[in-house]
């Protein structure tokens, strides 16, 4: 008995303790290491931060390097099914586009009277947008985020929204000196105050690590109101880090609880970072 | 002289294929995710450093894979050392491993691996969701681990191929 535990204690010794002859650390020592980076990356020294940051500024350049040759595969591939549809796109888009001109002519007459009625409550939003290339979108199974490449130079400050197009895509959760990283819709983290159209209902669209959303914090019958009408979800602009109105997705007609964004997230190449102040008049 | 250089070139090539490998895919967060298969994904850095450091720990370094668990960290966005905590466990089961097996046998790897998987993902879903309050779904934790666990056959063939071959190219 005594003997099995010495060779137990023996075994452990030597795989923790000892260096091979091609190790120059044993493996204690790296653990070690590694607990006291873990403690020291969560402090909030300056020194740290700097420390950190320049690590992240050179792992992310040599990431999106190193990388190119894979995203170029990927485009090629996506360009490469892009072409089989395309007939069936352009019979889908030319209905589409006939749809969109009569509505476009409502909406702008909506947009001015809409105007006109923030001007008479002084309720102006200006917004800030700075273009930025997506330079990293690996899709991890457990977080799903973007690196961009405008950091604190290009005044990038955490909270900012991430839209692509006209559609709500993120939020930055980490600003670098010249990159950030965005957090995307589908995270799990992610937890957007917003409200349904028409229905005016107040909701929190939570990502689920998948490429859909859901709805939470609201009314558990709220699927009642949502029958035979399509619902569309925009920022509600609650919590003031994102401007009310920014178009999110729509709710899934099989599933009244999923939300199928309107942006692919995997297929993000620019973005706009975009800011905004309360307000101002013009 | 032309064939002498080129077969040391390649000697040196391939005994550092396996320290590449390890860089390419922390870097390129290698799991096959794009795929888009619905809760597909397995961890190939796992594979590849259980593979190297049971067999053949002299292509690679503690310290390169402590260095590719900070890279990887910063990559995924998780906080740094997570990962390297993680892969240096990892390295200490297969130093255990080889240090009490005088008969190597696979069916026992790659048990051991499943085990060794099992511990290192439920250290690292421990630090990040009970200590950094980061959410995760449990599920494809799961999920990740069981298909690493169903791929480490094919990769231990192939790794296998290219340890003998580099065992060879020692020998000549």
């Amino acid at each position: 008995m005594a003997g099995g535990r010495d060779d137990f204690v023996i075994a452990f010794r030597s795989a923790f303790l000892k260096k091979k002859d091609k190790q120059k650390f044993s493996l204690f020592s790296l653990i070690l290491l590694s607990l006291v980076v873990i403690i020291l990356s969560n402090l909030n020294f300056k020194p740290i931060q700097l420390v950190k940051i320049s690590i992240k500024e050179i792992i992310y350049r040599t990431s999106f390097l190193i990388s190119k040759p894979e995203n170029y595969l990927q485009n090629l591939n996506s360009k490469f099914n892009e072409h089989m549809n395309l007939l069936e796109k352009f019979k889908n888009t030319k209905s589409e586009l006939e749809i969109l001109k009569e509505e476009k002519i409502i909406n702008n007459f909506l947009k001015l009277e809409n105007e006109k009625l923030r001007s008479l409550i002084d309720e102006n939003i200006n917004s800030n947008e700075i273009l930025a290339k997506v330079m990293i979108d690996r899709e991890s199974p457990f977080l799903r985020t973007i690196i961009l490449n405008k950091g604190t130079k290009d005044n990038i400050k955490l909270g900012m929204a991430i839209i692509d197009g006209v559609y709500l895509v993120g939020q930055i959760i980490e600003v670098n000196y010249s990159n950030s990283r965005a957090l995307l819709l589908s995270d799990l983290n992610s937890k957007i105050p917003s409200v349904l159209a028409p229905q005016n209902m107040q909701v929190v669209i939570s990502g689920t690590g998948k490429n859909y959303g859901i709805i939470e914090h609201t009314k558990d019958d709220f699927t009642e109101n949502l029958i035979n009408t399509e619902t569309i979800i925009y920022t509600s602009g609650l919590g003031g880090l994102f401007k009310p109105g920014i178009p999110i997705g729509k709710i899934s007609k099989d599933k009244k609880n999923k939300v199928n964004f309107f942006s692919d997230f995997s297929q993000l190449d620019y973005v706009k970072i975009i800011s905004f102040n309360y307000g101002d008049k013009r | 002289m032309s064939s002498l250089n080129k077969s040391s070139f390649l000697k040196v090539f391939l005994s550092y294929l396996p320290l590449i490998f390890l860089f390419a895919s922390v870097f390129n967060e290698f799991d096959f995710n794009y795929l888009e298969i619905e809760n597909f994904s397995f961890n190939f850095v796992h594979i590849l450093i259980f593979y190297w450091t049971l067999k053949n720990l002299d292509r690679f370094g503690y310290l390169s894979i402590f260095l590719a668990g900070v890279i990887n960290d910063v990559v995924v966005g998780i906080p740094i050392g997570v990962s390297s905590f993680c892969y240096l466990i990892l390295c200490s089961v297969t130093a255990y491993i080889r240090n009490i097996t005088l008969r190597p046998n696979f069916v026992k790897d790659w048990f051991s691996f499943l085990f060794t998987i099992i511990l290192i993902n439920s250290i690292q879903v421990i630090i990040l969701d009970l200590i950094f309050l980061i959410e995760i779904s449990y599920i494809s934790y799961l999920t990740n681990s069981g298909i690493t666990f169903l791929f480490y056959p094919i990769f231990f063939i192939l790794f296998n191929f290219l340890n003998q071959s580099l065992s060879n190219k020692k020998n000549d």
